[in-house]
């Protein structure tokens, strides 16, 4: 079962990619003994939004639906968080309004998936209509100003957003600060090491197989709707994820956190790290977070037409992905290199076994 | 009685008329290239910018809105040689790319121009039928987009030009073999759809306050109108328009604008699982 973490369908399959691995996760988890606590809440804050890149890699990149609608599922869940956090009190129960508002947010995949896939839109008209419902959703929200817009005790309060719902909390411990950047390194190290495992299962293969070509897979006796019902649930799942975890991060919520121009970003982390590799897509997200993050100080406006830039020119100069693109360069000069000493025996074979 | 009647009538040509007129432009570039523009939106704001602009210049009305129309369709085809000419064989990427397009434009807007400009107020006049008075302006845009139908209609079925885009439609390769220079009428579609998204945009430019961002308020209409349509814009536009507009005016008449809007985005949902391929599937497989 574990075995499955390496296979044909992730890149960084040998023992140097796994030793790397572990001396990134090292530095990430001594990382706060000699930060100040102001740059690991940053640090939190980019990691929030790596389980929506990873869950549109899946969809998008492995599944090969293009979804526009990662901000939609966000928003759900994010909403979703508040109005459960501030129905059920604080306290633990944010844990399970945290649970169950991914859950909310996934079931909205499988009722919006149900009738995209069953009625078998794909390509480009996926990508709009699951477009048109987040703008839909976001417009929406950002009218639910008055008094008469709310949910038990919890008012919507259009553009300004949601506010008042507790953060993660156990017991009397609120999951902030340092606490919260060790649960979501955990989270992440689970979604990461979760979904190379799913990606190389049979499942994942089917996932794949379609992609490449839906009609031969449903020829090899594949009910291609599942499989792609099942891809947008668990990438959808993802996207609430980081938008109930965004929530409790900042107590509040508003609806241009789903809107435009916020639901291009996920495409473009993605698009530029490269879509066909979870750990690309992993380590490109986190830099272009970061990134956007310092130049977003001087002038948010200026980074968003920089992260168009960037859109353009992937799609330009390397649609496969700049992340993706560059491993691949430096990984055929390591077998050039690497090839002369040992013939044979590339290191990429480890996973079959 | 016949006031009541005419104020529904007055409705849904505002709806009808506001789906035709965004969503025009974006089907004839789907149609013709099967490019999904996502920079559509910011056309029709380019059209709205340049006829404030001319407006506050002095320049009448609608010869602000004539200039910012083909000012739309020179961008469009600029754009069309620059970025997207390069897609045409990797459509999803041709999404991405006027996305890319779409962010660096209304970005940079908001910080060459500001959030907002000194708008115009709608052209005064109105007419009464029974009790009711009602704007003359809505009315002309019901003409405006009635009379770009026709235009399409005209354009593509009675020129030499349409005959050349209908053939380049169905097989590029055979027309050009033919002596088509597709090229040239990809681009000059391209054009011809970026400026009737800045006619859309000039035409409403005096009925809302214009921001950079103005494009989104429109993009959702013409996405839905365009799937619903489906490929063929001469049979598809109009009765997908017809139909959201009948679902839009009668949940917007009991239940406002946004339920109006949720509505609407459901019944595409709805539509699209019973016809994927939009209207004009069936109403070609009809007229085979």
């Amino acid at each position: 079962m574990l075995s499955l973490v390496n296979g044909p369908q992730t890149n960084g399959n040998g023992r140097g990619f796994w030793l790397a691995f572990l001396a990134v996760l090292t530095m990430a988890l001594i990382y706060p003994v000699f930060a100040d606590s102001y740059d690991v809440g940053n640090f939190s804050y980019f990691l929030i939004w790596i389980f929506m890149a990873l869950g549109l890699s899946l969809i998008w990149g492995y599944g090969g639906m293009l979804t526009f609608g990662q901000t939609f599922f966000f928003g759900i869940a994010g909403y979703g968080y508040g109005v459960l956090a501030i129905i059920m009190g604080g306290g633990t129960a944010t844990i399970a309004a945290l649970i169950l508002s991914v859950f909310v947010a996934a079931f909205a995949a499988a009722v919006l998936g149900y009738f995209m896939i069953w009625g078998r839109i794909s390509g480009m008209f996926f990508g709009i209509v699951t477009l048109a419902a987040t703008l839909s959703l976001a417009f929406f929200l950002g009218q639910t100003a008055g008094p008469e817009w709310h949910i038990g005790g919890a008012r919507l309060n259009g553009f300004n957003g949601m506010k008042g719902m507790d953060p993660l909390t156990v017991g009397e411990v609120y999951i902030e600060g340092t606490i919260l950047y060790y649960v979501l390194i955990a989270l992440i190290l689970v979604t990461y090491l979760g979904l190379r495992m799913l990606v190389n299962s049979r499942i994942g293969n089917v996932i794949v197989a379609i992609r490449e070509d839906p009609q031969r897979a449903e020829m090899l006796g594949y009910d291609v709707r599942k499989y792609q019902l099942l891809t947008f649930c668990i990438g959808s799942g993802l996207a609430g994820l980081s938008g109930a975890l965004y929530t409790s991060w900042g107590q509040f919520i508003t609806p241009s956190s789903i809107g435009l121009p916020a639901a291009a970003m996920p495409i473009i982390w993605v698009a530029f790290s490269g879509r066909s590799d979870l750990t690309a897509t992993l380590v490109g997200s986190f830099l272009l977070l970061f990134g956007f993050q310092t130049i977003t100080i001087y002038s948010q406006q200026a980074a968003l037409v920089l992260m168009g830039a960037l859109l353009l020119a992937t799609v330009m100069m390397m649609p496969q992905g700049f992340i993706v693109g560059i491993a691949q360069a430096v990984g055929r000069r390591w077998q050039q290199l690497s090839g002369r000493k040992r013939s044979g025996n590339g290191s990429l074979q480890s996973g079959e076994s | 009685m016949l006031s009541e009647l005419f104020s529904l009538f007055y409705q849904f040509a505002d709806v009808f008329a506001f789906l035709v007129l965004a969503s025009a432009g974006l089907a004839i570039v789907f149609g013709m290239m099967g490019v999904i523009n996502m920079a559509h939106g910011e056309f029709i704001m380019c059209g709205a910018y340049v006829t404030v602009g001319l407006v506050n210049l002095g320049v009448p009305l609608p010869v602000a809105q004539i200039v910012a129309a083909i000012t739309a369709g020179l961008i469009g085809i600029l754009i069309e040689i620059l970025v997207v000419r390069r897609f045409y064989k990797r459509p999803l990427d041709s999404l991405l790319a006027t996305w890319g397009l779409s962010l660096i434009v209304t970005q940079g807007m908001l910080i060459v121009v500001g959030s907002s400009i000194r708008g115009i107020g709608t052209p005064e006049g109105s007419f009464a039928v029974g009790d009711y008075t009602f704007s003359t302006y809505r009315m002309i845009l019901f003409a405006c987009a009635l009379a770009v139908l026709v235009g399409i209609y005209v354009l593509f079925m009675r020129t030499r030009f349409g005959i050349i885009a209908r053939a380049t439609m169905q097989n590029a390769g055979m027309a050009q073999a033919l002596g088509a220079r597709t090229g040239r009428i990809y681009a000059v579609s391209f054009g011809i759809g970026a400026g009737l998204a800045g006619l859309c945009g000039a035409l409403y430019a005096p009925t809302m306050t214009l921001i950079p961002t103005m494009g989104a308020t429109f993009i959702v209409e013409s996405f839905v109108t365009v799937v619903v349509g489906g490929a063929n814009v001469l049979l598809g536009t109009a009765p997908a328009a017809m139909l959201l507009a009948l679902v839009r005016m009668s949940l917007n008449a009991s239940y406002g604008q946004i339920i109006g809007q949720i509505g609407m985005l459901f019944a595409v949902i709805a539509i699209i699982r019973i016809l994927p391929e939009g209207f004009s599937s069936i109403l070609a497989r009809r007229g085979r």
